[in-house]
């Protein structure tokens, strides 16, 4: 006589267990199932493609009516079961139907999560879970206008594909600031991004959706900035609660699924649970690859005692969404005990990166290519160790076995047609042939010559293999100075490809330079924050992370790490008002050092990060805003009296060092530029010592730059003379605007002058006026921006409030329980 | 048993960033990396005293801000050719609510990856 086995739930673990059942022990059980969709089993996987339309439902039916005939399974469609009696041993539908049973299996699976934001019950809004749920979509779909999916991870951007496909415009929103951040970091997140758009799916990334708006159906969704987007449609998909309700009524332990064993049986053990509606070791899973493994464990533990357990799952993701190709598995966060090995091809647009932990690999991400992982994954399954393989591992299976590549022999391998630079069409023999026809020996010349490696530069490399492998011994590779160990490019190169390939982000140049680290370093990434800052005025939104203690707080960090605090003094002029509010401060935050600067600056020392805010809001009260002091910025510009008071006072050098203070504060520049403005060439404000000097005379202005006084002292060099106010403020603006479009990051005006010429500078800001002009015309615009007083924003209560106060105090706390 | 503190939320925190908390032992730097690995460290830098949370956050490190050494968030250990170690706690993070917890316990700091 076999047992009755009831099982709650007819989606693909439970149709995968019983499979396994019927195999291991045929006729053991008569089986009855309760679906509470009208349908018979289908892989729900495929939801997309069917979405989509590159496939029907009856393509993704998996057991069909003929399958549970032959196995003898009583199927009840569309029955939802709503109590479970473990005394009596039965479960019971809504419709009254009743089945007894011996053994048990709840596969309820999971629940779609609704935000519980107002309009969130109107019809229109959906979820994607079932084939109910698609047929929803795809009825919408016909009639056209724009569908909203919330929720950037795997489910909302198949939806989203899927709606594209099928004609409607959709919108991505987003919490978080990259796509898909469980399963991505950040630079494989921007390329989706990145292909996604290019498919005409707009996507708005740290999306806040305040409510969905409408009378009696969706009309729009509002953001929590104000935005509002019209949607006919609005799909949510922001994750999935298992469904452990019935389990739960039944008196079984549940915690956020159904607790079971590695038996995978409950806390009765009659009772099987399996598939998303478990927690199995304080974990839940939603993806396919557990729930098999699952399913194997419960069909072996039907057969009778058995050391089949479920151990937990590692987890592998592939996005279906046809044309992207991107995989994702284990963990891929960083730690010091892991290595990661970083491949970027910019132009292919492939990314990968694998994770290795104790000579295993633990973590995968693949994008654009992902034909070794599954290769990777059985890797890490299995923990093989990589040593062997690990200088080729990350090109793939088909590299391994050989020996390791030396770079030289692989240029030397490649056929003479081979092409070496993409950009400009120059295949192998071209290079060879020109370094040995034209005698050529450095990088530059085989530039000029043949225009490899001229354009975007990726290809240096290999030019520089050939050049090895052509000149032998006499090659000697140009000594290329790398910005930091995360890349092989200079500032000169990143520079230039910032502006040549339009890169607007930290991510997105990361990845189109093909650096070697996820993350950047803190060298490289308060350059790159500056370098986009200043060619992308007004698009780029500076990077607070990316910027050294002092520009992120706006103060400059002491070696107690107490703060020091520098108002602007226009000029280096003041007034008996702003003095009183500055003694005023000093006495109330109880300032321990108050002293003058060489820039004609009143600097107070030792003030507590928390005072800060509290400090700016007082000095604004008295009109005043920040000195810059602590930045690669203008600084200060240090006057003499002139004519307003000295006898021999040729201008008014103050009010040229407030006008030229006034215009340009705020501006951001690779390093920090002081200036001054003397009023005759005795020179009391020592302006031929700065990085941009005026000195007055009887006939007008003579501009100097290129001073220091530091670590070197050099006097300045003489730019040009100018008769008017107005032109010493041009020539003085559209220098800098040169400066900060050339310098390198931390670089001084001094070394920047010196590294282009004084000829090419002279040739932009002195000698062409309609050039002169359009840089001058560049800084102002970018001022537009940039002239908004940091201390202003960020004084009690205002902009960034995690920096100034402790985020927990458990000094006195007792313990949590 | 280990006495587990909570002190916020994984979000009260700027990715690549570091806030303080107060503690008997002073001030303990808790950082989140740019994938929302919670660490705590002292906030010391080995090497003159550093704040550690004013510094620069980048993969598990992170650069002081005073004189640029680079610590470890895990081990606490100083990179490169240094020698020094920063004292270590232990965190753990709720997954569904993503409140942070933090140990003060010397024990249970190595085995952070446990409490995972």
């Amino acid at each position: 006589m076999p047992e009755k086995l009831v099982v709650i739930g007819n989606g693909m673990a439970p149709g995968r267990a019983l499979e396994h059942l019927f195999e291991k022990a045929p006729g053991q059980y008569e089986v009855t199932i309760f679906n509470a969709e009208p349908r018979v089993n289908y892989n729900r996987l495929m939801l997309s493609p069917v979405l989509s339309g590159e496939k029907t439902y009856e393509e993704i039916v998996t057991h069909d009516d003929a399958w549970y005939a032959a196995n003898g399974v009583t199927l009840h469609k569309g029955k939802r079961v709503d109590a479970i009696d473990r005394t009596a041993k039965t479960v019971t539908a809504a419709d009254g139907t009743t089945a007894p049973y011996d053994k048990l299996i709840i596969a309820t699976g999971s629940s779609p999560f609704i935000v519980p934001i107002p309009g969130s019950t109107l019809p229109g809004v959906l979820t994607y879970r079932d084939l109910d749920d698609v047929e929803t979509m795809l009825e919408a779909a016909k009639s056209g206008g724009r569908a909203v999916v919330i929720g950037g991870g795997l489910l909302g951007l198949e939806a989203a594909a899927g709606l594209k496909l099928r004609g409607m415009d959709v919108t991505v929103l987003h919490l978080m600031p990259t796509l898909m951040e469980r399963q991505l970091d950040p630079a494989a997140g921007y390329l989706l991004e990145r292909s996604l758009k290019a498919r005409g799916i707009d996507i708005v990334t740290k999306a806040n959706t305040h409510a969905i708006l409408g009378e009696d159906k969706v009309e729009g969704v509002k953001l929590d900035d104000g935005t509002v987007i019209d949607a006919r449609i609005v799909v949510m998909a922001v994750g999935i609660r298992p469904s452990a309700g019935l389990a739960r009524a039944a008196g079984l332990d549940v915690g956020r699924g159904i607790k079971v064993g590695d038996d995978m049986r409950t806390s009765d053990p009659d009772v099987f649970a399996l598939g998303e509606c478990v927690e199995h070791r304080g974990q839940c899973y939603g993806l396919v690859a557990p729930l098999y493994e699952m399913a194997e464990v419960v069909a072996s533990q039907l057969c009778g005692p058995c050391e089949s357990h479920y151990l937990g799952s590692v987890t592998s993701t592939k996005l279906k969404v046809t044309g992207i190709d991107l995989f994702s598995a284990g963990d891929f966060a960083e730690g010091d005990d892991r290595e990661e090995i970083v491949l970027r091809d910019a132009s292919a647009g492939v990314y990968k990166r694998l994770v290795v932990k104790d000579d295993c690999i633990i973590g995968a991400v693949l994008y654009g290519e992902t034909a070794d992982g599954a290769w990777f994954f059985d890797l890490m399954k299995k923990k093989t160790p990589v040593s062997e393989m690990r200088e080729t591992l990350i090109f793939g299976q088909s590299y391994q076995g050989g020996s390791p590549l030396d770079p030289i022999a692989a240029a030397a391998a490649l056929p003479d047609d081979a092409e070496i630079c993409g950009c400009n069409g120059i295949c192998k023999s071209k290079i060879t042939g020109a370094i040995t026809a034209k005698g050529l020996t450095t990088l530059e010349d085989v530039r000029a010559h043949t225009k490899a490696s001229s354009s975007c530069g990726t290809c240096t490399g290999l030019v520089e293999q050939l050049m090895a492998l052509t000149l032998g011994d006499a090659f000697n590779p140009q000594a290329v100075k790398p910005m930091c160990g995360c890349t092989d490019l200079s500032h000169a190169d990143v520079r230039r490809l910032i502006v040549a390939k339009s890169l607007k982000s930290i991510p997105e140049v990361m990845q189109e330079l093909e650096w070697k680290t996820s993350c950047g370093c803190a060298k490289c990434r308060p350059a790159l924050n500056y370098y986009l800052l200043a060619d992308w005025p007004g698009e780029y939104v500076d990077d607070d992370q990316s910027r050294f203690i002092n520009e992120r707080v706006h103060a400059n960090i002491q070696k107690d790490g107490t703060y020091s605090v520098v108002p602007r003094m226009w000029g280096g002029m003041t007034t008996s008002q702003e003095l009183r509010a500055i003694a005023d401060v000093v006495d109330k935050f109880q300032i321990p050092s108050v002293k003058c600067t060489g820039g004609q600056r009143i600097d107070m020392l030792g003030v507590k990060k928390e005072d800060l805010p509290a400090v700016w809001a007082d000095l604004n009260a008295a009109g005043m805003v920040s000195g810059a002091a602590y930045g690669k910025a203008l600084r200060t510009v240090k006057t003499c009296v002139g004519t307003d008071w000295c006898r021999f006072g040729t201008q008014d050098s103050t009010g040229l060092g407030i006008r030229v203070e006034k215009f340009m504060w705020g501006s951001w520049t690779p390093a920090k530029v002081k200036m001054a403005v003397s009023g005759c060439p005795r020179n009391c404000a020592e302006a031929t010592c700065k990085d941009v000097g005026v000195i007055c005379t009887d006939a007008g202005y003579e501009i100097h730059f290129a001073g220091a006084a530091g670590l070197d002292i050099k006097g300045t060099e003489v730019l040009t003379q100018v008769k008017t106010e107005e032109e010493a403020l041009e020539t003085i603006v559209a220098l800098v605007q040169l400066y900060r479009e050339q310098g390198h990051y931390l670089e001084r005006i001094y070394k920047w002058a010196k590294r282009v010429g004084m000829e090419s500078i002279k040739a932009a800001v002195v000698d062409d006026a309609a050039k002169r002009r359009v840089y001058f015309d560049r800084f102002a615009f970018s001022q537009k921006f940039a002239q908004r007083d940091p201390w202003a924003d960020r004084a009690s209560g205002g902009l960034a409030s995690h920096e100034f106060k402790p985020m927990a105090d458990i000094s006195f706390q007792e313990a949590a329980e | 048993m280990t006495d587990w503190h909570r002190i916020g939320l994984v979000t009260d925190i700027p990715r690549r960033g570091a806030r303080c908390v107060d503690s008997p032992f002073g001030r303990i730097a808790v950082f989140r990396t740019a994938e929302d690995r919670i660490f705590a460290t002292e906030d010391r830098c080995p090497h003159k005293g550093g704040p550690l949370s004013q510094g620069i956050v980048h993969d598990s490190s992170v650069t002081c801000p005073l004189h640029n050494a680079v610590i470890s968030l895990q081990s606490g250990a100083m990179r490169g050719p240094d020698e020094g170690r920063v004292r270590v706690f232990a965190t753990r993070v709720d997954p569904l609510t993503e409140v942070i917890e933090l140990s003060l316990d010397e024990e249970t700091a190595g085995i952070r990856e446990a409490a995972e």
